[in-house]
């Protein structure tokens, strides 16, 4: 098919919107576990840090604003169905969105190139924005995850690839040592993604990923459900509470995926998103009506 | 807080003042905060270049703030928070020495080195609430300028005006107090008996 310019225009408009959107207003299920979360956390310096966290949510939302400076390395995690027909516009649409919000929200510059050290100075560098890409069979629709990578937030991600006898018990470890060391400077409360697989990329990619998914849903499989539950519990029990400070509870979640792994390995990943998880999720149709599925009820 | 002092003061800071406030105590600061992180820190302490702001008294604010361009060489914060003080940790208190500066805003704690960097300048490190740029980017009453604009939007430094700004909760004190730490030593404690129950209930292996 022809490469349709109109469309590639229509496309990054709608993504700069969705873009700026995001950078202002946390997901409807993360503003909803954090609500929870501040209900529990009453005593200490926890109820004074929920209050200015509330009010920051509150004046992002008034004054159109980023609520965090940080506004990360844009990457997306596309799901594309094969029926779509605007292939070939998909990444220029995406690109062209990022130039757009970088000026329009506005977002911090963040794009460093890596040897030459310079800031590109609208967010667009070699690979970034970061692309990530799934074809789904039997469909037309364009489905968008959009994820804000911030520094403090990244910084206890990690990989490593664990002898099979080292057990799940050695995957729990390292989140632990994760999570009471780097987990205090990622404005915790964190969802905790965690990825499991047989090599440290496949695990690294299955943590990010993880992150994707609702605060507050579960694997499918029982059994990684219950290694959710069971981290997440040991996690709260800590008590880091909101930015390090003590509380009752650490995390608003954990999210596993996984991968079968090969049976001389036990890979995990990990990845954490600060309690400004600015992802969205938008499901765009070939006639460009969508659904912004993670801000419910929002028109762009 | 109830067991904690609140306080306000106004820049300059005096060593009387810095004295006054233990860790936990909460202030909120009227003056000048000029930003500066990773780049700032590499030039004044690595390179050895000369600091184009005197910030004597003054508070460094660990922070790369979204700037937005309102007229010539005029500026307005669009949103500004604290980021990672622990990445200047190496630096920090030969910072503080060589600059005179009285006050840290970052986020999440500091280590030794700074610790001592704060009793030996009678300086303080404190937190703003992470995350909370809007907050933090209301409580700027004006962009009095940037130097070594060089170093990109978020690394270069940034002179503000601020009022009331805050909360800053103070994470090291010059007494040697280290709220963080303290904090960190209890978190790692209970991490070793979460582990422990959880020992034997994720063995899915067969
Ligand atoms: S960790 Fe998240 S909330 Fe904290 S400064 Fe970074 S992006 Fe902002």
């Amino acid at each position: 098919m022809a490469y349709d310019n109109a469309k590639c225009e229509e496309l990054s408009e709608l993504l700069t919107s969705f873009i700026c959107h995001a950078a202002g207003h946390l997901p409807d299920d993360v503003k909803a576990r954090l609500t929870e979360m501040s209900k529990i956390e009453d005593e200490g310096f926890a109820p004074a840090i929920y209050d200015v966290m509330k009010k920051n949510m509150e004046l992002a939302d008034s004054l159109g604003r980023p609520s965090c400076q940080d506004t990360g390395i844009p990457q997306f995690f596309v799901r594309v169905g094969c029926d779509w027909p605007y292939l070939a516009e998909i990444e220029p649409a995406l690109v062209e969105a990022v130039k757009k919000a970088t000026v329009k929200a506005p977002l911090r510059h963040n794009a460093v190139e890596v040897f030459d050290e310079y800031n590109t100075g609208n967010n667009i560098g070699h690979r970034v924005p970061w692309i990530d890409w799934e074809i789904v069979g039997d469909s037309d629709a364009l489905e968008v995850y959009f994820y804000m990578a911030g520094g403090g937030c990244s910084l206890p991600g990690m990989a490593k690839v664990l002898m099979p006898l080292e057990g799940y018990d050695g995957i729990a470890r390292l989140v632990f040592d994760q999570m009471t060391s780097y987990g205090v400077n990622a404005c915790p409360p964190c969802l905790v993604g965690i990825g499991i697989a047989g090599s440290a990329e496949v695990a690294a990619k299955l943590s990010k990923k993880a992150l994707l998914r609702p605060v507050g849903s579960h694997n499918p499989n029982p059994k990684a459900a219950k290694m959710e539950s069971d981290i997440e519990e040991g996690l709260n029990k800590i008590g880091l509470g909101p930015g390090g400070f003590g509380g009752k509870l650490s995390v608003m979640g954990v999210n596993i995926e996984q991968a079968a792994r090969h049976p001389a390995t036990l890979a995990m990943g990990l990845s954490t998103a600060c309690w400004a998880h600015r992802r969205a999720k938008i499901v765009i149709n070939p006639d460009m009506t969508y659904d912004f599925a993670t801000h419910k009820g929002v028109t762009l | 807080m109830s067991d904690f002092h609140t306080f306000e003061f106004t820049t300059p800071l005096t060593d009387e003042d810095i004295r006054k406030v233990h860790i936990g105590d909460v202030i909120y600061l009227t003056g000048d905060v000029v930003t500066g992180r990773d780049d700032v820190h590499h030039r004044v302490v690595k390179d050895n270049r000369e600091v184009p702001v005197d910030l004597a008294g003054k508070a460094i604010f660990h922070a790369g703030p979204i700037m937005q361009k309102i007229g010539d060489d005029k500026f307005k914060v669009v949103s500004v928070g604290p980021t990672t003080s622990m990445r200047m940790e190496s630096a920090e208190a030969e910072f503080l020495a060589k600059t005179g500066v009285k006050l840290i805003i970052g986020k999440g704690g500091m280590g030794p080195k700074t610790t001592q960097g704060c009793i030996d300048n009678c300086a303080v490190h404190t937190i703003f609430p992470g995350g909370c740029a809007v907050v933090a980017a209301e409580e700027v009453l004006d962009v009095e300028g940037v130097e070594w604009a060089d170093l990109g939007m978020p690394e270069a430094m940034w002179k503000l005006k601020v009022k009331g700004f805050g909360p800053l909760i103070v994470s090291i004190d010059s007494y040697g107090g280290n709220l963080i730490e303290d904090n960190k030593k209890l978190f790692n404690q209970r991490k070793e008996e979460q582990l422990e129950a959880l020992s034997g209930k994720l063995d899915f292996l067969h």
